[in-house]
């Protein structure tokens, strides 16, 4: 409590107005993130109206324009098959941002479930998941995917799923700790002895309580997922091409940057770094936030 | 161990006379963490109406047994009963854990840790009056304003967050949400140790008026004498999980018989007291191996 008021009555009150003002849901991550919101929001807002507001057809290809530059209103060129740039870049936002979206929601859902079981029960429960998490942690996700590809078929769904899995030790182990904090509180006690059902008492109050600290690690583990979807789209085993995908572009662009023509990877590894970057930067702004939660 | 040379005013198994129908009963409650035994053997009553404290310094089992008796440890051996049910072992079912949630509640120690940091007190109690009363929300919304009236708390009090609130007004939040469920026995565990003095002194009062209104037995947890004779008729001195003395709270702290009691109380400051290092004690038991690990 007072721990952590201390540092706000030590902040000379201009900042301290600044670090209280912005919207409710960024309250407290500065000027920072609030401008990361910008650049994610205008990246989401692509991702789904990308392909409709894409200059040309993002397949189009016409190989006698292959590697040319801006031309007319063709602002970032052509690629190596003739295909509007700009427009690929458009298109292919979708895969690369929706789907680490998919491998977020799906793994902190596994994990925070699992966080929440394991630090509620305790006991053999707790060890035999842990223990099961742990097994899990020995597989890179990159080589999950792999294998999941090969299972299933390669695709984004396989590489998604296969993400979903690789990460929730990650997440369940760093909610747990959390779980397990907010577990031995008084109010939990005092509502276990109101009678009040388990599952009640986990949602109502102690997934509430978490839930700053669950989005903190969504944020940052988009980021991760992003980058890992990317790679494994580069490997030719998530996104499959023609299809367009930033992760796809960076690897079909390698012949050019080779000839010297380096716009497709460059633009397509640039657009992965800004998103990552503005995820990480507010990511880390909400996790510090979240452990300065006033009690 | 120095149980020897602690001579116990009254075996155990015998618990102090107590008149009427017995509102809690336990017998021969133990617990054991590891090998560390926390609490040996205890017996004790509490009448319909009747308070009870049990006293006694840190790791000598006290918390332990309220615990116990709330059902959020369960017991090694011995029996918990309150208004005739057993309750030493877990609750099955929803129904029952609600039954048992209406005959004893608790107010913890830490009012910074005992209310959930989202949730406003008047929420905290409707949610409560939701689950044992039900009733439109209208209705609870009427015993949520009645409540706070009985602890002291308006309206704009109820409805902020527990960071807005002061120590002292928290609790009285923590123990309006206890009374909420209409407990008969309602489990002090050192609630008023947290609170700066002129505070601990509103909320006892409080809680004198609040068992005067409601006929709510009081089982309080404690270390401090004064607040121990302040509220409570009878008392039980624990010593390192043994009961070491028991009796009406007036005569066991103005004549205790127990070396222990007699220690204890000696530690209190008063005017003119001087603490004195263990090495000069003339009169105490040979207590150098107090300091023990099992919960307090």
């Amino acid at each position: 409590m007072s721990l952590v008021e201390l540092p706000t009555t030590a902040v000379p009150p201009a900042r301290r107005r600044l670090a209280g003002r912005g919207l409710p849901l960024l309250r407290g991550t500065g000027l920072v993130g609030h401008l990361c919101a910008i650049v994610l929001l205008g990246a989401l807002l692509v991702a789904v109206f990308g392909a409709a507001i894409a200059p040309h057809d993002p397949d189009l290809t016409n190989l006698s324009f292959a590697f040319v530059g801006r031309f007319q209103d063709h602002y970032l060129g052509f690629d190596s098959q003739g295909r509007d740039l700009l427009s690929r870049l458009l298109a292919g936002a979708r895969t690369s941002i929706l789907g680490p979206l998919v491998v977020v929601l799906l793994s902190m859902l596994f994990g925070t479930v699992l966080a929440i079981a394991t630090a509620w029960k305790g006991g053999r429960f707790d060890t035999i998941v842990s223990a099961a998490l742990d097994v899990l942690f020995a597989f890179p996700a990159i080589v999950l995917a792999i294998i999941a590809s090969v299972v299933i078929e390669p695709g984004l769904k396989a590489a998604s799923l296969a993400l979903s899995v690789a990460y929730t030790p990650y997440i369940a182990r760093v909610l747990r700790s959390a779980a397990l904090r907010e577990r031995s509180r008084d109010y939990i006690a005092a509502l276990e002895v109101q009678g009040l059902r388990a599952w009640v008492i986990c949602v109502r109050h102690l997934g509430r309580n978490m839930l700053p600290i669950i989005v903190a690690q969504g944020t940052i583990l988009f980021g991760y997922a992003m980058v890992d979807l990317a790679a494994i789209s580069f490997l030719g085993l998530g996104v499959q091409p023609p299809q367009a995908d930033w992760g796809v572009m960076v690897a079909t662009g390698q012949s050019g940057v080779l000839q010297g023509y380096p716009m497709e990877s460059l633009c397509a590894g640039l657009c992965i770094v800004v998103v990552v970057i503005a995820v990480n930067l507010l990511g880390e702004r909400l996790s510090d936030r979240s452990t300065l939660v006033t009690r | 161990m120095g149980e020897s040379a602690v001579p116990l005013a009254s075996g155990p198994s015998d618990p102090s006379g107590s008149t009427g129908e017995a509102l809690l009963s336990v017998r021969g409650l133990t617990k054991h963490f590891g090998t560390n035994v926390a609490v040996d053997d205890v017996s004790f009553d509490i009448a319909r109406g009747g308070s009870l404290a049990i006293v006694g310094e840190s790791g000598s089992g006290k918390t332990t047994i309220a615990k116990m008796v709330v059902g959020l440890l369960a017991p090694t051996s011995g029996t918990i009963t309150t208004c005739g049910h057993d309750r030493s072992t877990p609750a099955r079912g929803a129904a029952e854990r609600r039954r048992r949630g209406a005959e004893v509640q608790i107010v913890f120690q830490d009012p910074y840790s005992s209310l959930d940091p989202r949730q406003s007190g008047a929420s905290a109690i409707d949610e409560v009056l939701a689950l044992h009363r039900g009733g439109s929300s209208a209705d609870r919304a009427l015993r949520v304003a009645e409540l706070g009236d009985l602890v002291g708390l308006d309206d704009r009090q109820l409805r902020a967050l527990p960071k807005a609130l002061s120590g002292g007004q928290r609790q009285r939040v923590a123990i309006a949400r206890a009374l909420a469920a209409e407990p008969q026995l309602l489990i002090l565990d050192e609630s008023v140790a947290a609170l700066d003095v002129s505070i601990q002194a509103q909320v006892l009062n409080l809680l004198a008026d609040v068992r005067a209104d409601t006929g709510v037995s009081y089982l309080l947890i404690s270390h401090d004498l004064a607040v121990v004779r302040q509220i409570t008729d009878d008392v039980i001195v624990m010593h390192r999980g043994v009961v070491v003395e028991r009796g009406a709270t007036r005569d066991v702290l103005d004549h205790p018989q127990a070396a222990y009691t007699r220690l204890l109380r000696a530690s209190v400051p008063t005017p003119g007291w001087r603490p004195r290092r263990r090495s000069e004690w003339t009169d105490a038991p040979d207590l150098s191996d107090v300091s023990d690990v099992s919960a307090g």
